[in-house]
């Protein structure tokens, strides 16, 4: 059988992920410090553990409605409004997805058209532009740049935009860079939107997680921007979620209606016993006025402290990131690629790091390392590194 | 407190051999200031000393451990003060709680043998005059303590490497 005629050429022409390839090398290394983790290190919380157990002792095992339960939907609609100041209706205006992943697949899908273009910065996540790709639209990178914060700059947003333009992904904070967008970029960017009639797709996973005394400022919260977006987030960072697979996309009821068609189709729903979860972790989270996030932000804003000074004091110089849970320091005094910087580190110390181009061109000459790990292995791996720059 | 001394008391709590530079890195200040604040937490008494959680059982350590309930009589202007005060200066006494409740203290006894435990409480706890009665419980298992367990054997379930 060819089945090289039977694949879709577009799956095809995608390469499979960068971050693979360390992956494999490192999974074969039992003692491996790793700094290529993109998710917290802190077990999901007991009370949303327990109440998802209880919601399985209880028989809570069926389809939910499409759209999710309507007792989370109140809550994120509750959550929503009160920590970001973007409100959206529960009955019409939220779906609960498998994931902020699937949220990003089925919004992607609902708006982009054949050839549509979609604005990306570049760097950011590795699935936006396979996700545009596998809708059938055309990826754009826009390159953000260190000295403007990695934020995604009006200018660039100008110079990228066209007539095929159908909407901008706006993930921050970002991951790889922990760059945040300010209110002013956010600005700057509305007049754009309003002006050229584009959608956004306002990616706002790490929304909890901004330093240095910053909020995080949600798009549609912009004046006059909440009927051009579509705010993604989930439970997987704020709540140390990431297996139980929850996330949600709110926005104008017109686009809602459309995006849950698809997820109808092809998820039907969450898994009930992960909404009763995240239903506890917001029911909780407000009673407790988000005691449990703001320790962990506490605890990831230490050890950010930690990296950011020792990549600086070890000569790589290092962007001070002020969301997510990652730094995206310079390597390019070495002389070295990220993939052969990260390769070699990884064979020689054994630390485990992400190269930067992995999250788009523009990443090349950095490496991502995430701080999500405990304060003795960061000390560590900054030792690793130290003395591997030593061998250079 | 402030917010400095709340990060420092946090950080210490969890490693209290990290140096001083890095405490200072984590908690966004200066060396000279992250000492200033933790001599400030130690005269006030707030950090009491820097003890690792150990777990004696692993060790040819042997020692026995009880709680015991006890009831005593309130001193007039004293409360139950001078009460735990005579019980607490005996070195068999790990710790001493006033509690709400059908007894008044919780007294934490460690012992190297069953035999000096018990000698313990007939002889010295019971005798006291102010004490009207004791319940004394042995630890069979210690399973958790200062917020860490013991025997959690979990270990980073995280993929090594993640986007």
């Amino acid at each position: 059988m060819n089945y090289e005629k039977m694949i879709n050429p577009v799956v095809r022409s995608v390469p499979p992920s960068g971050i693979r390839r360390f992956f494999d090398i490192a999974s074969t290394m039992k003692d491996a410090i790793s700094l290529g983790v993109g998710e917290p290190d802190f077990v999901t919380p007991y009370h949303i553990r327990d109440a998802a157990v209880n919601a399985i002792i209880d028989g809570e095992t069926q389809y939910t409605p499409n759209r999710g339960l309507p007792e989370l939907r109140r809550e994120i609609s509750w959550y929503l409004e009160h920590r970001f100041g973007t409100p959206y209706n529960p009955d019409t205006e939220i779906v609960v997805t498998v994931g902020a992943s699937e949220a990003i697949d089925i919004t992607l899908r609902a708006l982009v058209a054949p050839g549509d273009e979609v604005l990306i910065p570049d760097p950011s996540y590795v699935s936006y532009s396979p996700s545009v790709l596998f809708a059938g639209g055309v990826p754009v990178p826009v390159r953000t740049r260190e000295e403007t914060g990695f934020q995604m700059e009006a200018d660039a947003v100008r110079a990228a935009i066209t007539s095929r333009t159908k909407c901008m992904i706006l993930p921050y904070p970002n991951n790889p860079t922990g760059g945040i967008m300010d209110r002013r970029g956010l600005e700057a960017l509305a007049e754009i939107v309003k002006e050229k009639e584009i959608m956004v797709i306002s990616d706002e996973i790490y929304g909890e997680l901004v330093y240095g005394g910053r909020q995080h400022e949600s798009f549609a919260a912009v004046p006059g921007m909440w009927d051009y977006t579509i705010t993604l987030n989930g439970f997987s960072k704020a709540f140390a979620m990431t297996g139980w697979r929850v996330g949600y996309a709110c926005g104008p009821k017109e686009v809602m209606d459309m995006i849950n068609k698809i997820h109808q189709y092809v998820i039907m729903c969450a898994p009930r016993m992960s909404q009763k979860a995240a239903i506890d972790a917001l029911r909780t989270g407000r009673e407790k006025d988000y005691e449990d996030i703001r320790r962990m932000r506490d605890s990831y804003d230490r050890r950010r402290r930690l990296l950011v000074e020792g990549f600086n004091q070890m000569g790589l110089h290092c962007f001070e990131p002020l969301g997510a849970f990652y730094v995206f320091p310079s390597i390019r005094t070495t002389g070295l690629s990220s993939e052969e910087f990260c390769e070699k580190l990884l064979q020689s110390k054994h630390i485990a790091t992400v190269p930067g181009n992995a999250f788009g061109e523009s990443g090349e000459g950095h490496i991502r390392c995430s701080y999500a790990t405990g304060i003795d292995q960061l000390n560590q791996a900054l030792e690793g590194i130290r003395a591997f720059l030593d061998t250079l | 407190m402030t917010k400095l001394e709340m990060d420092l008391l946090e950080l210490l709590q969890e490693d209290c051999r990290l140096p001083l530079e890095k405490l200072a890195v984590m908690a966004g200040t200066t060396m000279e200031e992250a000492a200033a604040a933790i001599d400030s937490l130690e005269k006030r008494r707030v950090i009491l000393r820097y003890a690792p959680t150990i777990n004696w059982d692993l060790t040819d350590r042997e020692r026995v451990e009880a709680m015991i309930e006890v009831r005593v009589t309130p001193q007039r202007d004293m409360g139950f003060d001078a009460v735990a005060k005579r019980i607490y200066r005996f070195e068999e006494v790990r710790s001493v709680f006033l509690m709400s409740g059908n007894y008044d203290l919780l007294v934490l006894v460690e012992a190297p043998t069953l035999k000096q435990l018990a000698l313990f409480v007939s002889q010295k706890l019971s005798t006291l005059e102010m004490v009207t009665g004791t319940a004394t419980s042995f630890v069979l298992k210690r399973y958790k303590e200062e917020g860490v367990i013991f025997d959690d054997g979990q270990s980073d379930r995280r993929l090594v490497v993640s986007p």
